[in-house]
């Protein structure tokens, strides 16, 4: 019982302060616990809320709710048979997840991408984009109580997903970013599925937008609440739409491209203000520039290999295992043992819908990530959750916690 | 990203201000790493600020298990202007796993190092609240050092199921 | 060898029929207590199976999304894969209103607890679909920090996948609303075998044979013997 005992005293942190309101009387804090099961928590999170009356003084976020050692197991696989493990985190942009991985390993290796796979890469990325977008939008009109967004929102992830399945099989966690390049060529009426649906998106998301922005009920629980400004923002190292929204520029896509993303034009939003309506503005303005982007990518999408042809890395096409020995050889031992990683350390950071998601591999020379340590953006952007709700009702945390988008499979890892 | 000779002018100015504090640089595929002494983290992280490197990307723990010092503490620096970045790594022993929290420079460190404490059990100095934050808060041990056994449930088979479950499951 | 068997009373509640049930089965039911299993087992199982009928088409599932699985669940909940055409589109997050406890995501040890604990405040009947790998085994997983559901509470339906698809999971619910509407109610203990905790008439005989003629009855695991003869 002393684990009971210490875990008691050791939740003291929160400060039980009985503050006067005038006129003699005084007002009794309230520590509520919210969750980890609870309908309005993006995911398995825990908050501690200390309230008085209807306003919230201070929150606590517990976490670990969903905490799989995805780092552990990771170290116990050779680096192809880790991107399955990897791309499981952040599970709502999974292709983000196996990008920053395989975006390490290849600076470790030293490996080209080509440009055709980059270019998939960035179709890929930014359909992912959306639909991590799309799934925030309809569930956090769901929180606020627009429930008809969800299925609208839904729809077109339908349409994503079929994308997503007809170039790799799968709807999610495709395993289709792999180390040097991407699993396979696109197939055949995925341009045309595509084209149609670039074509449709801008209206759809006017759609959206004509939905949720003449309601006055929901601008005004959106508008000025819970506005943190960009110098505490940037004190806890937050990333991503948070901080485009209170007004820094800050995208990784532009300020350091990677996987030819300087190849295209797009424009990031940013916010002015800092409140919960500039930051779904901020994001719902994200769906537009991705659209863009996928447009470009696709028309301009060069010819050539889909991943690179080292053969010491990738595996050899199927149809050469019938007739080349060294292939199978290759084959063979890419499957059993993988590849070796020259010693050394690497950090790829990337831009995913949260903010930077960075991916930390440390190799020993052996066949197997020695550390694989994966920054999740959810994890650092969740302390931003108590400065921005001090002060604010219990609705207003509600909103917040929808407008930051934690995805609980990151935090926890 | 990161600057390529131009981490050798950051070393030196790091070795002018203090000649223990800076243990070696290494410029690796990419990647300036500069291993500093953990005692000497604040000041190094202060000096680096401002010049221009105030922006904590990841702040991470990695065990180095054979080789000592084991644990490793390692801050991301980025630089929002020049978009720049360079890596501190401040290696601690296992016997005496201590370093001073960043916490006073960075609020948003607070999560970070709790995690490198709930799964290295390097302890940080000065940190307000220093529990665990992934694992539950009774759980012994320090489940990401590679000394720790990966753990989970066995796989069943025919010859072994009996045992774990009893008949007839 | 005697078995004793005590009267059964008039009442029809539950512990009734399954004495009930358990002489029948043996083939030692006397007559007006064949007679009245017979009545009874006539109606009650046309108004059961009407109750069951019932009860398989209003679900009220809860929403309980973990991790990774929980975005498939909503898809089903969305217009493609849509469970409203059976009606269970009314996701309830209290437990107290809820009867399906579909566990979707990984289940990770700081977690389990709070599972279970949720799943006793659900009232009977309630039923327990565990969707995806990671919560009917450990998955991809297998380490220090899951849990397989199995271990802390009875499940009724796995559905596999990485994470399976709506349609996967439909057909999972559309699996267990099978089994509710043909069995008969029972307590989750009878439905999982979850024997050894509940009261059992242990038949006493003059010879000491002990347990071993309690043939077809659930015991005590420690009066179980294997097979040898114990000895009083």
């Amino acid at each position: 019982m002393t684990a009971l005992g210490d875990y008691r005293k050791r939740e003291e942190s929160i400060s039980y302060s009985v503050e006067s309101a005038g006129m003699g009387e005084t007002h009794e804090l309230l520590s509520l616990n919210i969750g980890p099961h609870h309908p309005a928590t993006h995911g398995v999170l825990r908050l501690i809320a200390t309230l008085e009356g209807e306003v919230v003084r201070d929150i606590k976020p517990i976490i670990g709710y969903v905490h799989t050692g995805i780092e552990k197991t990771a170290e116990q696989k050779s680096y192809w048979k880790a991107i399955p493990v990897v791309e499981r985190m952040d599970y709502l942009s999974y292709y983000f997840n196996a990008m920053a991985y395989c975006g390490a390993v290849e600076t470790l290796l030293g490996l080209e991408i080509p440009p055709r796979a980059q270019y998939l890469r960035v179709i890929h990325l930014e359909l992912n984009r959306i639909m991590s977008h799309l799934v925030w939008l309809g569930t956090s009109a769901l929180d606020l109580g627009a429930m008809s967004m969800f299925w609208y929102c839904f729809r077109e992830r339908e349409a994503i997903l079929d994308l997503f399945e007809m170039s790799s099989g799968q709807r999610m966690h495709t395993r289709y970013i792999q180390i040097g390049g991407v699993f396979e060529d696109i197939p055949a009426g995925f341009a045309a599925k595509l084209q149609k649906f670039v074509d449709g998106m801008p209206a759809r998301a006017d759609q959206y937008a004509d939905l949720l922005e003449k309601n006055q009920i929901l601008l005004s629980r959106l508008r000025d609440t819970c506005i943190l400004d960009e110098e505490t923002l940037l004190g806890l190292n937050v990333t991503g739409p948070l901080l485009r929204a209170a007004g820094n520029p800050w995208d990784l896509r532009k300020a350091a491209p990677y996987s030819s993303y300087d190849h295209f034009e797009f424009k990031i939003p940013v916010g002015s203000v800092g409140d919960n309506y500039d930051r779904y503005r901020v994001r719902h303005a994200e769906l537009y520039e991705s659209t863009k982007i996928i447009d470009q990518a696709l028309n301009g999408l060069p010819e050539g290999p889909t991943i690179a042809d080292d053969r010491k890395v990738v595996l050899p096409p199927r149809h050469e295992l019938a007739t080349s020995m060294e292939a199978l050889i290759h084959h063979f031992k890419l499957v059993t043992e993988g590849f070796r990683v020259p010693e050394g350390e690497a950090y790829y950071p990337i831009e995913s819908p949260r903010g930077e998601l960075g991916c930390f591999v440390r190799s020993d020379g052996s066949a197997k990530p020695a550390r694989v340590h994966m920054r999740d953006p959810s994890f650092v952007n969740l302390q931003s959750t108590a400065p921005m709700v001090k002060d604010s009702y219990i609705a207003d945390l509600i909103a917040t916690l929808a407008m930051v988008d934690p995805v609980l499979g990151g935090v926890d890892r | 990203m990161p600057d390529a000779a131009g981490l050798e002018v950051i070393a030196d100015e790091l070795r002018a201000a203090d000649p223990s504090s800076v243990l070696g640089t290494t410029f690796d595929r990419g990647r300036a790493e500069i291993q500093i002494d953990p005692s000497k983290n604040i000041e190094v992280i202060e000096l680096l600020r401002t010049r221009g490197f105030n922006f904590l990307a990841s702040l991470h723990g990695v065990d180095y298990y054979p080789a000592e010092p084991r644990l490793g503490v390692v801050y991301e620096l980025l630089d929002m202007k020049e978009v720049d970045r360079v890596s501190l790594k401040a290696r601690v022993t296992i016997d005496a796993p201590k370093i001073t929290s960043v916490t006073s420079i960075w609020p948003g460190a607070d999560f970070p190092e709790r995690e490198c404490y709930d799964m290295f059990g390097v302890v940080f100095e000065g940190h307000p609240d220093l529990r665990r934050i992934l694992m539950p808060e009774d759980f012994e041990g320090f489940p990401q050092r590679r000394d720790f056994p990966i753990g989970g449930e066995p796989i069943l088979f025919t010859f072994n199921e009996t045992e774990r479950y009893g008949k007839d499951r | 060898m005697e078995i004793k068997r005590e009267a059964i009373p008039q009442d029809m509640d539950f512990r009734s029929r399954q004495l009930m049930s358990r002489d029948m089965l043996r083939g030692t039911l006397e007559d007006e207590d064949l007679e009245r299993f017979a009545e009874q087992a006539v109606m009650t199982t046309t108004l059961d199976r009407a109750v069951a009928w019932a009860q398989g088409n209003s679900i009220y599932p809860m929403t309980f999304g973990l991790a990774c699985c929980a975005i498939e669940m909503m898809s089903i909940v969305a217009a493609r894969v849509d469970i409203a055409r059976f009606g269970f589109e009314a996701f309830r997050a209290s437990p107290r209103q809820a009867d399906l406890l579909i566990l979707s995501g990984r289940v990770s040890t700081k977690m389990a607890p709070v599972i279970r604990r949720i799943y006793d405040q659900m009232l009977e009947p309630k039923f327990a679909i565990s969707m995806g790998a990671c919560c009917s085994s450990t998955g991809v997983f297998n380490n220090y920090a899951l849990v397989p559901s199995d271990k802390f509470m009875p499940i009724d339906v796995h559905v596999p996948g990485c994470p399976p698809r709506p349609e996967a999971l439909a057909h999972g619910i559309l699996k267990l609303r099978d089994k509710i509407q043909h069995n008969e109610r029972e307590g989750w203990r009878e439905r999982y075998d979850a024997v050894g905790t509940e009261e059992v008439v242990l038949p006493i005989t003059a010879h000491g044979d002990g347990p071993q003629a309690a043939v077809g009855q659930s015991g005590p695991l420690i009066g179980r013997s294997t097979g040898a003869s114990a000895g009083a």
